[in-house]
């Protein structure tokens, strides 16, 4: 598809780095897709659903930037929703979200809440200052929060509240959040592999499964297309929280 | 069933129906799929010297007939990419390595810094600035190319042509004056979208090329033509999702098919397109050499 034109109608502060833009479109996504954002003049990203309507940004680069300074208004060009989003299974599930990636976590646990499904949560972030979304998933069902620098929730890393946790009672766990936080919850939960979606993201260029920048070694996974959710028991023995390609699609490290 | 098997310029293939340079080709695992998928050869995404990061996004747009490309030439350079190939040749079939240059040398020293079962030469991509193309058009330097890497490797040099000129057939030629073992035609046609509601040029460079079935037919003549005016072989490429697109490939005069665009259907392209291939050889009772230019007998 061509890039379909969106208006922003809103721009919200979530914390100073974090912003989410409601649009004049209603794409309908299953949460966990994405959708390929055009900052006219900068560069396209992919971008994760926060709501029906919604992307929600962290500022990290020239392109999120130059999205920085659009306002109420202004347009983007948008392609999606892309990928395999969440599937949602049986009636208790888990949310486990580091960072920004609580945004398609807030969306599907409210998708899920609506449907009548049980959801819990554990979220973390840097500090109470880069904490976004806790209200959603307050009210969604009892909610986990941890904090790097303690100075709210548990003090640690976001897998310092599993403990708390009974893993086995959940159906489904859905995790989203930087690489090495996700690794790092998985390989503390192996056992539990075969039940956690987790959504990824690798260097994306095409976001139809063509181009091969994406690819997750050693299986080949068109992150792109055949994710951006996979389970969790394909990501143990994968490049996941080892390396990551870049746009050149050399070898780097994973970060976050 | 039929047998798919046979030489193509110099790579003995299980079937003539390859994976297309610049599709799933920059990791040794999606190179891999395809060759588990039934592709008879594997073309790597091209890469050169040096590390690049490629054009910004929007890289790809969907036009309908088609898609229109600008990736820039994204690659890890040469010295990082021979553990992809290593990987992609443990699958068994022939991995065809795509290299570019800004010069003679340069192609010559990528190509003998990879080892391969055959190198394609990217003469022909249209929107890398100092590579593919820009150097591509030229008759000269299709033959210097063609003969600084015919003259540091052994393997088989296959040379991919542009259809951005008035005749391919030279160029085709100049590639086999130099050497060339194949040609390869066509590379994507120069094109551009336009976004109406702002006035931007869709592609983040801009302009980029056109793949996929708007540019079959443009395609089938080149083929046609080269066939012609060539001793050497030709592999055909640009728009062929189907067997019926294959066939008429071949009976355009293409020994190989490569296909690109079509994968966004997934990687099951490379059995579809075999086994109809291979049911319409036994429903005509023709073999391959049969079909390979029979377009220029039926007159």
């Amino acid at each position: 598809m061509k890039p379909v034109n969106a208006i922003i109608q809103e721009v919200r502060s979530e914390t100073p780095s974090i912003r989410t833009y409601r649009f004049d479109l209603s794409l309908n996504p299953a949460p966990g897709q994405y959708a390929m954002v055009w900052v006219h003049g900068a560069d396209e990203i992919p971008m994760g659903f926060s709501g029906p309507e919604t992307i929600t940004v962290n500022a990290v680069g020239d392109a999120t930037r130059a999205l920085f300074k659009l306002s109420p208004g202004s347009s983007l060009g948008i392609r999606g929703p892309l990928g395999n989003g969440f599937t949602l299974v049986g009636d208790k599930i888990l949310l486990i979200g580091g960072g920004v990636g609580v945004a398609p976590l807030a969306y599907l646990g409210e998708t899920a809440h609506d449907l009548g499904l049980e959801v819990d949560s554990l979220i973390g972030f840097r500090s109470a200052d880069d904490m976004i979304f806790r209200s959603r998933f307050m009210h969604l069902g009892k909610t986990v929060l941890t904090t790097d620098d303690g100075s709210i929730g548990i003090h640690g890393r976001v897998s310092a509240g599993l403990a708390g946790l009974d893993l086995e009672s959940y159906s489904q766990i859905y995790l989203c959040g930087p690489e090495m936080m996700m690794w790092d919850v998985i390989s503390r939960t192996k056992d539990h592999a075969s039940r956690i979606q987790a959504c990824i993201n690798r260097y994306f260029k095409c976001g139809i499964g063509l181009c091969g920048s994406c690819c997750l070694d050693p299986e080949g996974i068109r992150v792109c297309k055949e994710g951006p959710v996979i389970q969790a028991d394909r990501l143990l023995d994968s490049e996941f929280g080892r390396y990551r390609r870049g746009p050149a699609g050399d070898k780097g490290p994973c970060r976050g | 069933m039929a047998s798919l098997s046979g030489d193509v310029g110099g790579l003995e293939l299980k079937n003539p129906i390859m994976l297309a340079a610049g599709i799933l080709g920059t990791t040794g695992a999606s190179l891999r799929r395809a060759a588990l998928a039934g592709a008879g050869a594997v073309v790597t995404k091209s890469v050169g010297l040096e590390p690049r990061s490629g054009h910004p996004g929007p890289n790809v747009v969907d036009v309908g007939c088609g898609l229109i490309n600008a990736m820039g030439l994204p690659g890890p350079g040469y010295l990082n990419f021979q553990e992809e190939i290593d990987l992609a040749s443990a699958s068994g079939v022939p991995v065809v390595a795509s290299i570019f240059g800004a010069s003679p040398e340069e192609f010559a020293m990528v190509a003998s810094g990879l080892k391969a079962d055959a190198y394609e030469l990217n003469l022909s991509c249209p929107h890398a600035e100092c590579y593919g193309a820009e150097l591509g058009r030229h008759p000269d330097m299709v033959e210097s190319v063609t003969r600084a890497v015919k003259s540091s490797v052994s393997s088989p040099i296959w040379v991919k042509l542009t259809p951005n000129v008035s005749d391919i057939a030279e160029l085709g030629l100049a590639a086999q004056r130099g050497g060339a073992d194949a040609v390869v035609a066509i590379n994507t046609l120069k094109a551009m979208a336009i976004d109406i509601e702002s006035g931007y040029p869709i592609l983040g460079n801009k302009f980029g090329g056109l793949s996929g079935p708007a540019i079959k037919p443009v395609a089938i003549k080149c083929v046609y033509d080269l066939s012609f005016a060539l001793e050497i072989p030709v592999i055909g490429v640009g728009g062929v999702s189907s067997w019926e697109d294959a066939v008429e490939m071949i009976m355009a005069g293409a020994r190989g098919v490569q296909v690109g665009t079509a994968l966004s259907r997934g990687y099951e392209v490379f059995g579809e397109i075999s086994r109809g291939l291979s049911s319409y050889l036994d429903r005509k009772c023709l073999t391959l050499s049969d079909l390979c230019g029979m377009a220029r007998r039926q007159m």
